[in-house]
C-alpha cells in the first residue's frame, strides 16, 4: 500500500488470435496523479484499462494495480477501483437516483451514508434537476456526470476513465476536467485515456500508444522537448500549393495542415530547417511566411507515431 | 451479509426494470392467458362435427332411423344427401365433406348378417384425427334399442379413466403448463443477461465486487417468483374456463413446478453464457421449445415415439414435469411416488447450473 505507485505494469501484452492489441507495456503510474492515455481508436488504450481492473486477462506481462497483483484474483481491487466505461453502461431505464442507489448497494456503501453521500454527487455534479429523471434519456453531458458520479461514489483510490469525453460537447468536457482536478486533489489517482490533444496536455504524465506499443511517455513538457525534431511553422496564403511543395521533400518528415498554417516536422540533424523549408517553397514558387516553434503534442504525437522510414528522410 | 444485499440490490433492479418494461411485464400473464385460450379451446381432438353426406339406398324406417342416430352422436354433421356412392367420393376429392356413409339397399337383412357390413363408411384418410374418429364411428351400434337386433360384433369396451368425458383441455392444461413455463423461465432468464451484455451494463457490473454467483441468483429470484404466479394464472384459469380437476396436492405441484422452473431458469442461464444478442438468445429457447413441445409427450403419446426420439425427450426437463402435473392433478398421484420425474429434473438443473457457473466468469474474454 505504501508504494508511490498506483500502477505498475512490466511488458503486459494481449493478443487476440493474431492480432496484438498490447505489446509489452511498461507503465507507472503514480499516486495522485492524472495520467493521460492518448493514441488513436484501435492503439489498445480500452484493452489496457480492461486488463489492469481485471476485465481481460493479459497474454504476457504482469502488473501491479493498487498491491494486487494481475493477472490474479481482482475480488479485492474491485471495491478499490471506479471504472468509467468507454460505451455509457449504466442503466437507462432507471432514474439517476435509482442508479445511484444501486451502485450504493452494490458497493456496499454503508447504509447510514449512502444517502447523504448521493445527495453530496447530485449536487456536485450538477444531477439535482435530473434525479427522477430515467437515465436513458439525458444528454450526452449529462449521462457522463452521471456515469462519473457512479464512478466516485464509494470514493475509490483509483479511476479508471475510458475515453470518457467522446460522446460530449466542449463545455461538458471543461467541467468534466475540473471535476477530475478536484478529485485528483483530494488523491484520487486517475487514469484516463482520450484521443483528444487538449485534454492529454492536461494530464500530469502520459503515454503514448501506437497500435498496441507505447512509443513515448512523460510529463506533456518532457514530452514536447524530447521529439527528436524540429518543428517548422508555414503561414501561406495558399496552403494546399505550399504543402503539396513540402510533401516528399528532401528532409521533410511531415506536413499537417492547420487552417491557413502548416505544421513541418524535419529530424533534428537538419542543420538549418527553416531554411531547408523555404528554399523547398521557392523552389515551387509558393510565398509563405516559416518560423520555427515549439513542438505542440500533437506534433509529439505525429513525430512518435511515425514510421523508422519517415523518421529518417 | 455484504453477499446478500448486493444479491438482493440485483434483485431489487431487476424487478424495477421489470416494472417498467411493459412488453415483459404483458408477457408475464399475457402467455399463459392467450396459450390456454388457443390450446384449451381450438385444439379439440375429440373431433365432433365432421362434415358428412349420406346415401341411403335402403330408405326404410330402421335405415332412417340410423341416420338420426348417428346425427345424435354429434360425432358428424350431416351436411348433404345424395344418390350414389360415386357422389360421395367427389365430394371427399373436392373437400366438402370428410366422411361419406353408404346405406345399401339390403341394409335391413345385413344388420344380422354378422359377416357383412351393414354401413360403408368412406372417410378422408388425409386428415389423421379423422380417420380415428371414422373407427368411433365403425363401433357404434346399429339401433339395438329397438329390440330387434341384437347387439354386433364390437366387443371391446373402453373405459377411459381420469377423463371420461375424454374432454381435450383436461389432457392439454396440465402439458401446457410445462410448456408455457418452459418458454417464458427459459426466455425471460436467458434475455435478461444478454440484454445486459448487449447494453454494456455487464461491463459495469462485473468491475463492482458483486460475484458470479450473487449476480446470477439475484437475477433469477424474480422469475422463480413470476414463474409461480404464472403457475396460480393457469390454474385459475384451467379452473374456471376449462373445468381441469386438481385431483392431487396443490402443495406437490407448487413443489414439483420449483424443481422445473429452477430447471429451466438453469438453462436459461447456460443461453445466456453462449448467446451474443437477444436474437440469439430467442432463436436459442425456440430450438429447445420445438422439441418441448413435440417430444415431450405433450402432443403425441410418449410411448408411441421411435426410441431416439424417447431419448431426446427423457433429456427435457418439461418431459418430466407433465408426467409430474398430469400425475398429480389428473390421477392423484403423491409427489413422492413419481420421485423419478424429480430425480431427472434435479440432474438436469445440477448440470446446466455447473455449466452456466464455469462458462460465465467476471471477465470479458
Amino acid at each position: 500500500m505504501n508504494c508511490e505507485y498506483a500502477i505498475e505494469a512490466r511488458g503486459l501484452s494481449k493478443h487476440f488470435g493474431d492480432l496484438k492489441a498490447v505489446s509489452e507495456l511498461d507503465l507507472k503510474v503514480p499516486r495522485g496523479q492524472i495520467y493521460g492515455f492518448l493514441g488513436p481508436n484501435g492503439s489498445g488504450k480500452s484493452t489496457t484499462i480492461r486488463m489492469l481492473c481485471g476485465l481481460l486477462t493479459p497474454t504476457e506481462g504482469s502488473a501491479s494495480v493498487l498491491g494486487t497483483e494481475i493477472p490474479g484474483s481482482a475480488r479485492k481491487l474491485k471495491p478499490k477501483i471506479g471504472y468509467m466505461t468507454q460505451k455509457f453502461s449504466l442503466f437507462g431505464d432507471m432514474t439517476v437516483f435509482e442508479n445511484l442507489q444501486f451502485i450504493g448497494e452494490i458497493y456496499s456503501f454503508p447504509k447510514a451514508e449512502r444517502a447523504p453521500r448521493i445527495e453530496e454527487l447530485l449536487a456536485k455534479y450538477d444531477l439535482i434537476e435530473q434525479r427522477r429523471q430515467l437515465a436513458g434519456t439525458m444528454s450526452g453531458g449529462q449521462k457522463q456526470r452521471l456515469a462519473l458520479a457512479c464512478a466516485v461514489l464509494h470514493r475509490p483510490e483509483l479511476l479508471l476513465l475510458d475515453e470518457p469525453t467522446s460522446a460530449v460537447d466542449p463545455q461538458s468536457r471543461r467541467d468534466f476536467w475540473a471535476n477530475l482536478f478536484r478529485l485528483a486533489e483530494g488523491g484520487t489517482t486517475i487514469m484516463v485515456s482520450t484521443h483528444y490533444m487538449d485534454e492529454a496536455e492536461r494530464c500530469h504524465r502520459l503515454a503514448i500508444l501506437d497500435r498496441g506499443v507505447k512509443v513515448a511517455d512523460g510529463t506533456p513538457q518532457e514530452l514536447q522537448a524530447g521529439t527528436g525534431m524540429h518543428t517548422v511553422e508555414v503561414t501561406a496564403d495558399d496552403p494546399y500549393h505550399a504543402q503539396a511543395a513540402l510533401d516528399h521533400g528532401a528532409h521533410i518528415a511531415s506536413v499537417t495542415q492547420l487552417g491557413m498554417r502548416l505544421r513541418v516536422l524535419l529530424p533534428d540533424d537538419v542543420a538549418d530547417p527553416v531554411g531547408t523549408v523555404v528554399q523547398l517553397l521557392e523552389t515551387h514558387g509558393v510565398r509563405a511566411d516559416v518560423r520555427q516553434t515549439t513542438a505542440s503534442l500533437e506534433d509529439v504525437f505525429v513525430a512518435v507515431t511515425m514510421s523508422p522510414e519517415e523518421r529518417a528522410v | 451479509m455484504k453477499s446478500l444485499s448486493r444479491l438482493l440490490a440485483i434483485t431489487k433492479k431487476e424487478i424495477r426494470q421489470m416494472r417498467r418494461d411493459r412488453l415483459t411485464f404483458g408477457m408475464i400473464v399475457g402467455i399463459p392467458v392467450i396459450q390456454m385460450l388457443l390450446f384449451g379451446y381450438a385444439i379439440n381432438t375429440d373431433v365432433r362435427n365432421l362434415r358428412t353426406a349420406i346415401v341411403d339406398q335402403a330408405n326404410t324406417h330402421l335405415s332412417r332411423q340410423f341416420v338420426v342416430e348417428l346425427r345424435e352422436t354429434q360425432v358428424v354433421n350431416i351436411v348433404e344427401r345424395v344418390d350414389t356412392p360415386a357422389q360421395l367420393e367427389e365430394l371427399i376429392r373436392v373437400g366438402v365433406i370428410s366422411v361419406g356413409v353408404v346405406i345399401p339397399a339390403d341394409f335391413e337383412r345385413r344388420v344380422i348378417d354378422p359377416d357383412r357390413p351393414a354401413v360403408h363408411l368412406l372417410v378422408d384418410g388425409s386428415d389423421p384425427t379423422i380417420s380415428g374418429v371414422a373407427n368411433q364411428l365403425r363401433i357404434m351400434p346399429v339401433a339395438f334399442d329397438t329390440g330387434r337386433i341384437e347387439r354386433r360384433g364390437n366387443n371391446v369396451e373402453v373405459r377411459p379413466y381420469y377423463n371420461p368425458e375424454r374432454r381435450t383441455p383436461v389432457n392439454v392444461i396440465p402439458g401446457l403448463m410445462g410448456i408455457i413455463l418452459t418458454l417464458t423461465m427459459m426466455l425471460f432468464t436467458a434475455v435478461a443477461i444478454v440484454r445486459e451484455r448487449e447494453r454494456g451494463n455487464l461491463e459495469l457490473l462485473i468491475n463492482t465486487p458483486v460475484s458470479s454467483a450473487e449476480l446470477m441468483i439475484g437475477k433469477v429470484i424474480p422469475y422463480i417468483v413470476i414463474g409461480m404466479i404464472q403457475l396460480a394464472l393457469i390454474l385459475v384459469v384451467g379452473d374456471v374456463l376449462f373445468q381441469v380437476p386438481m385431483r392431487g396436492s396443490i402443495v406437490d405441484l407448487y413443489l414439483a413446478a420449483g424443481a422445473f422452473i429452477a430447471a429451466n431458469l438453469s438453462f436459461g442461464l447456460v443461453i445466456s453464457t453462449v448467446a451474443k444478442t437477444q436474437f440469439q438468445a430467442m432463436q436459442m429457447t425456440f430450438f429447445v421449445l420445438m422439441p418441448s413441445i413435440l417430444l415431450s409427450g405433450f402432443v403425441f403419446p410418449f410411448d408411441g415415439m421411435p426410441v431416439f426420439a424417447r431419448y431426446l425427450g427423457e433429456v427435457l426437463p418439461v418431459t418430466h414435469f407433465i408426467r409430474l402435473t398430469r400425475g398429480i392433478m389428473l390421477r392423484d398421484a403423491a409427489l413422492m411416488e413419481l420421485y423419478p420425474e424429480l430425480v431427472a429434473l434435479g440432474a438436469f438443473t445440477l448440470v446446466a447450473m455447473t455449466l452456466a457457473a464455469l462458462r460465465f466468469t467476471k471477465r470479458l474474454d
